[in-house]
């Protein structure tokens, strides 16, 4: 594929908001998750939350688009001049030729939840001040962001768990090949719920202890938040990092459990750098999915190293942020994007003993270092799986 | 503009219970029969799946299934895109009230089917594709999207694509912030270069305008009550074997405007 420059990116996570906060914490090798309960979770965690997100307000036309979720969107858009980048495109191309690609995968449960939980009986219905279609439906967090930035492209909600936030890319760059628009607007959010919280505690994949990935002792998953979004253009790249290549998948395999043989993300990695062409092929570290799931790590390990062989650097920065599901994606692309503009390699967080089963070379030390491309991983239920080679092009 | 070759037709909803019987019922005077539908049990699924399939689940595989049926090739290779504004409000509904109780206990099972891709993780299992599975939404224009996002999918990677839209009527008190009149679902196969079982071929763009209705009372009237058939008018175009255009209703007053020339 042709590569795609991303000309403007960001993200809010727990790390903080905008790009220097997440670029500070990856440096200093400095945990955002803690041990507390979200809102009244009875759940013994960590979780990664956002600061602030209570105290945000929408801007005033968008007030019925008021949720979590939707906040963490307003936050991402404010922050690294995203949203001025977004109007410089706009004098560019037109607003009507800038796609809206955002992924998602619990959207804004958290106000349904809420609305659930406000009702006087079993059989009430839900109180006045829930909307449904503007917070709780898919299509929200996608219908406010074209909304948000006065844009009236082709706009979609990409809804494949995990993945979802990584497969935006491959959507907005297939729709740009066929000339459905100019530029696209690709991100995610997911925000913190009981949904989630609950739900992975029912499959005993939530870690009471901080999130280990790759450890011997790995115990499952610790939970965040976060939003982000990339704005990719056909323009020269004039050294800002690309999209060089996707790659989506299928396990076909179980609706919660990866692959044991890591075949579904060996496939989507191998696409990912087929696409990149031979050209692209030097890759400098992998940013793993690496939920800390004894199951995931060890199966996307051993693709790792059928694939790229066991010398090749990568680690999971869930670590940092917690795993943030429907925005992983988008938040591993910005991670990548700081690794390539600064030369920066973050380690694998939290990792006391690596696995003797996992045998990549999972990263222990923070390295500053050339980085030109990076090969970053998102796995889902469903057996979604995408890779992304983020980097400059050859 | 995007051109694809659409292979196959599924289709399920009240009165038009496969894409056989629904293009004699779409292009006749006869008015729908909307009988209650029976329960679906999906054929391509393994056991373990069949009996965790929800009805959501069942009514995409109800239409794709149908699409599938005269299908030659081997759907080990097919990549699929599922389009649903909802997904599950059945299972939402089950986890909201569970999170009420004090042992907010969830189950598993409704926890994985929670996904808006529940329905594509299914179908990927139930044919062994490794191929990607995309779920998309846009409210009620998730048709229109899913149609765009398959015959892109299809054009840009060059394989085969089956479309699956899907809606189900959600239980109370869902039922009254998303109301829908009716469940439905449609597939559609395409391809990006034509075959001896093409029936046609689809031209794409979006634009401006207003959208297409059925020509029908009976038919407007799933058109409008469940966004999975918001194509219907694409649909009777096709039951016509006629060329023609119809009109989807996309977001922020935009259209995507198909031309249909039978093959």
């Amino acid at each position: 594929m042709k590569p795609l420059t991303i000309s403007a990116y960001t993200a809010v996570s727990a790390a903080g908001r905008g790009r220097a906060a997440l670029l500070s914490a990856l440096r200093d090798g400095r945990t955002c998750l803690e041990r507390k309960a979200f809102d009244d979770a009875q759940l013994d965690c960590f979780i990664g939350e956002v600061a602030g997100v209570a105290a945000h307000t929408l801007p005033a036309p968008w007030r019925d688009w008021d949720c979590r979720n939707n906040r963490l969107v307003d936050m991402a858009l404010r922050s690294d001049g995203f949203e001025v980048a977004i109007a410089a495109a706009i004098a560019l191309y037109g607003p009507d030729r800038i796609g809206v690609f955002m992924g998602t995968s619990t959207s804004g449960v958290r106000q349904t939840e809420l609305a659930f939980a406000a009702r006087a009986s079993d059989d009430s219905n839900l109180p006045d001040w829930y909307n449904y279609r503007t917070t709780q439906s898919t299509y929200s967090v996608a219908d406010f962001t074209r909304s948000r930035l006065g844009l009236t492209g082709v706009t979609v909600a990409i809804a494949a768990a995990c993945a979802s936030s990584a497969k935006v890319f491959a959507s907005a760059a297939r729709a740009i090949a066929a000339g459905t628009c100019d530029a696209a607007v690709v991100g995610g959010a997911d925000s913190l719920c009981l949904t989630t919280l609950y739900g992975f505690n029912s499959l005993q994949l939530v870690s009471a202890d901080i999130c280990r990935p790759a450890d011997t002792d790995r115990k499952g998953l610790s939970l965040g938040e976060a939003a982000g979004f990339a704005l990719l253009e056909r323009s020269p790249s004039d050294g800002r990092p690309a999209l060089l290549g996707y790659g989506e998948s299928s396990d076909a395999f179980h609706m919660s459990q990866p692959r044991p043989d890591g075949a579904g993300a060996m496939r989507a990695m191998s696409l990912a750098i087929e696409r990149a062409g031979p050209g692209n092929a030097v890759i400098d570290y992998v940013n793993l999915h690496g939920t800390a799931t004894p199951a995931n790590d060890l199966a996307e390990a051993g693709a790792v190293v059928e694939l790229l062989g066991r010398e090749m650097p990568c680690s999971s920065t869930k670590g940092w942020t917690g795993h943030t599901l429907g925005a992983a994606g988008i938040l591993e692309a910005v991670i990548a994007c700081l690794a390539v503009e600064h030369g920066v390699i973050p380690m694998s967080l939290n990792t006391l003993t690596v696995d003797p089963a996992i045998k990549a070379n999972i990263v222990r030390e923070t390295r500053s270092v050339q980085v030109r491309r990076v090969l970053s991983n998102s796995f889902g239920f469903g057996g979604a799986n995408c890779s992304l080679l983020i980097g400059r092009s050859a | 503009m995007i051109a694809c070759y659409l292979q196959s037709v599924g289709l399920a909803a009240p009165g038009l219970k496969n894409w056989l019987a629904g293009r004699t019922l779409l292009v006749s005077d006869d008015p729908l029969h909307k009988d209650p539908e029976t329960p679906y049990a999906p054929t391509l699924l393994p056991p373990n799946e069949r009996r965790r399939a929800t009805t959501a689940i069942r009514q995409a595989f109800r239409a794709a299934e149908d699409a599938l049926r005269d299908h030659a090739s081997d759907p080990s290779r097919l990549a699929s895109v599922f389009a649903s504004s909802d997904a599950d409000l059945a299972v939402l509904n089950r986890i909201c009230n569970a999170l009420t109780q004090p042992e907010r206990q969830i189950s598993p099972t409704d926890f994985h089917n929670s996904v808006h891709n529940a329905a594509g993780g299914y179908f990927s299992i139930a044919i062994r594709s490794m191929s990607t599975t995309t779920s998309v939404a846009a409210f009620d224009a998730s048709f229109a999207a899913g149609l765009l996002e398959a015959a892109t999918l299809a054009n840009i990677e060059g394989c085969d694509v089956l479309l699956v839209a899907y809606d189900v009527i959600g239980p109370p008190p869902l039922l009254a912030v998303r109301p829908m009149m009716t469940s439905g679902s449609c597939a559609l196969l395409v391809a990006a270069t034509p075959g001896p079982a093409t029936l046609a071929r689809l031209d794409l763009q979006t634009g401006a305008g207003s959208e297409s209705v059925c020509s029908s009372a009976a038919a407007e009237e799933l058109r409008t009550g469940c966004p999975a058939l918001r194509g219907l008018p694409l649909l009777e175009l096709l039951a016509k074997s006629q060329a023609g255009e119809c009109r989807l209703k996309m977001d922020a007053g935009r259209i995507l405007r198909v031309m249909v020339q039978p093959a």
